[in-house]
């Protein structure tokens, strides 16, 4: 067997890099940073999330704030979902082409009408900040990449509210999705009642100076340290996607399952013509999901056989503590949900069930 | 009865013990440690026959899939079913209950060709 050494020079660190290290966290490239995948235990890293609380370093995350007479009007058009106006509301939506294909998915909190801030994926920060300015210039707003200041955890689990109300009292009260503006270890901050790990939880962005002071009192109160690879598993139970596998330039979100984030009754947004017609001509792929029958891990790239004939390829599957192996992949929208389709892995064929998303359901 | 010492090695982490006629083939406990949380085993067939360095047997964990050499030529005679219920045994006892399964040796000279565990450990840094 071969194991893999991955590489850890070129890529960017985060603020907590040092803590990482010293918490003896296994690191990799993700998003052109150096992240931690696992501390201790990836399973224990899942299920103490599922069960109480886990604390991860998002500060790979991008923020873009947009200011101006005019930004509510902008973020509609950027967005094809309806963006919220009121008082600290956040929406999640698509960034999209003008044919109507995923660019990023983000979510805008409203800060006032004339101020927003979008949290956008790191991979894409460059590709969103230079899209926003590009349709910018047709409003009076200014757009400005505020991610290289912004550090970000994100605190996720059903004790994490609670958990997070010891250090900033009243956060118990927040709304979901909501955000509101922190002062923490002197500075200026945002908190928002979000994750993407379908559990309840708060995200804080504090300055990148303040970060650590924030992390350490976290792992004060208790709180376990969770890398990525939980954070891969927890968000495909939950349903949902991860953009530039699940997603990219090449799908709508109707084929990625997210038509719930489009709204054709708006007046106008980008890719709202060519998402009309796609529609009305119908899909003949959309992203499934399958759990397997028979022991195995389903992994991106694994080919999809229905009746003996392909249908597609996994966009990406784990090894799920809850329900063993679980998988995505753009497939035939024909086949019905309950068929059995056969998972190819190593060049096995392993029996796999179609079913709904989410595989995971919570309380909140 | 093998252990870690009497094992012989290959520098990709799987081990071989020569029991009579047959090498009993598992992996390291640095490699289990490596690949952490061992969730299946694609055992291979009993009755195939595979050279010496063939991918004939894939390792899950939560992490990664690893392919698993063969560390000698010879026909597969019996593989470690244990595993099928619970995989993890190969983290927990990786030179013991944690086999992989054995291969009635074509050419037992092939063994003198392994590392043996000192030369192992310098492979990896220890």
């Amino acid at each position: 067997m071969a194991i893999k050494q991955e590489k850890q020079d070129r890529e960017k660190r985060t603020c907590l890099y040092e803590r990482h290290i010293a918490e003896g966290a296994f690191m990799a490239p993700f998003a052109n940073f150096c992240m931690p995948i696992q501390y201790k235990n990836i399973q224990l890293e899942h299920l103490a999330v599922r069960h109480k609380c886990g604390l991860f370093d998002v500060s790979h995350m991008g923020q873009l704030r947009v200011t101006g007479k005019e930004a509510l009007h902008f973020l509609q058009y950027i967005s094809c979902n309806i963006i919220k106006s009121g008082a600290s509301e956040g929406t999640y939506f698509h960034i999209l082409t003008e044919q109507g294909t995923i660019i990023d998915d983000a979510i805008a909190f409203c800060l006032s009408l004339e101020e927003f801030l979008v949290v956008v994926n790191a991979a894409c920060v460059d590709e969103d900040f230079a899209w926003f300015q590009k349709q910018a210039s047709a409003f009076n707003v200014t757009v400005t990449n505020e991610s290289s200041q912004w550090s970000m955890i994100a605190l996720q689990g059903p004790t994490a509210v609670e958990i997070a109300d010891k250090i900033l009292p009243g956060v118990i009260d927040l709304p979901r999705f909501h955000i509101k503006e922190i002062e923490l270890f002197g500075a200026q901050g945002y908190v928002t009642r979000t994750g993407y790990t379908g559990e309840d939880g708060v995200e804080i962005m504090l300055p990148n100076g303040q970060i650590e002071a924030l992390w350490n009192a976290l792992l004060k109160l208790g709180v376990k340290p969770c890398g990525l690879g939980a954070r891969d598993v927890l968000r495909l139970e939950a349903g949902y996607l991860l953009n530039g596998a699940d997603a990219d330039q090449t799908k709508t979100p109707y084929e990625a399952n997210c038509g719930w984030v489009v709204k054709l009754t708006k007046e106008n947004f980008i890719g709202k013509s060519a998402l009309e017609a796609k529609k009305a001509a119908g899909f003949t792929t959309k992203l499934r999901a399958f759990k397997l029958k028979n022991p195995g891990v389903p992994r991106e790239g694994c080919k999809v056989f229905y009746q003996g004939t392909e249908t597609g390829t996994l966009t990406s599957g784990t090894f799920s503590p809850l329900f063993k192996g679980i998988a995505v992949g753009y497939a035939s929208s024909a086949i019905p949900v309950g068929a059995e389709v056969e998972i190819e892995i190593h060049g096995r064929k392993v029996p796999a069930e179609v079913v709904k998303t989410p595989f995971y359901k919570n309380r909140v | 009865m093998y252990n870690e010492q009497n094992c012989r090695f290959l520098k990709t982490h799987e081990w071989a013990f020569v029991e009579g006629e047959n090498a009993v083939v598992g992996i390291s406990n640095h490699a289990q440690e490596e690949i952490s949380d061992i969730v299946f085993v694609d055992l291979p067939k009993v009755g195939r026959v595979v050279k010496a360095g063939e991918n004939c047997c894939v390792i899950e964990s939560v992490k990664s899939a690893s392919e698993i050499y063969a560390p000698v030529s010879g026909e597969i005679v019996a593989v470690n079913d244990a595993l099928n219920a619970d995989p993890a045994l190969v983290n927990r006892e990786p030179h013991a209950g944690g086999w992989l399964f054995k291969i009635k040796m074509a050419d037992p000279a092939e063994v003198n060709a392994l590392l043996d565990f000192a030369a192992y450990n310098a492979t990896i840094g220890k």
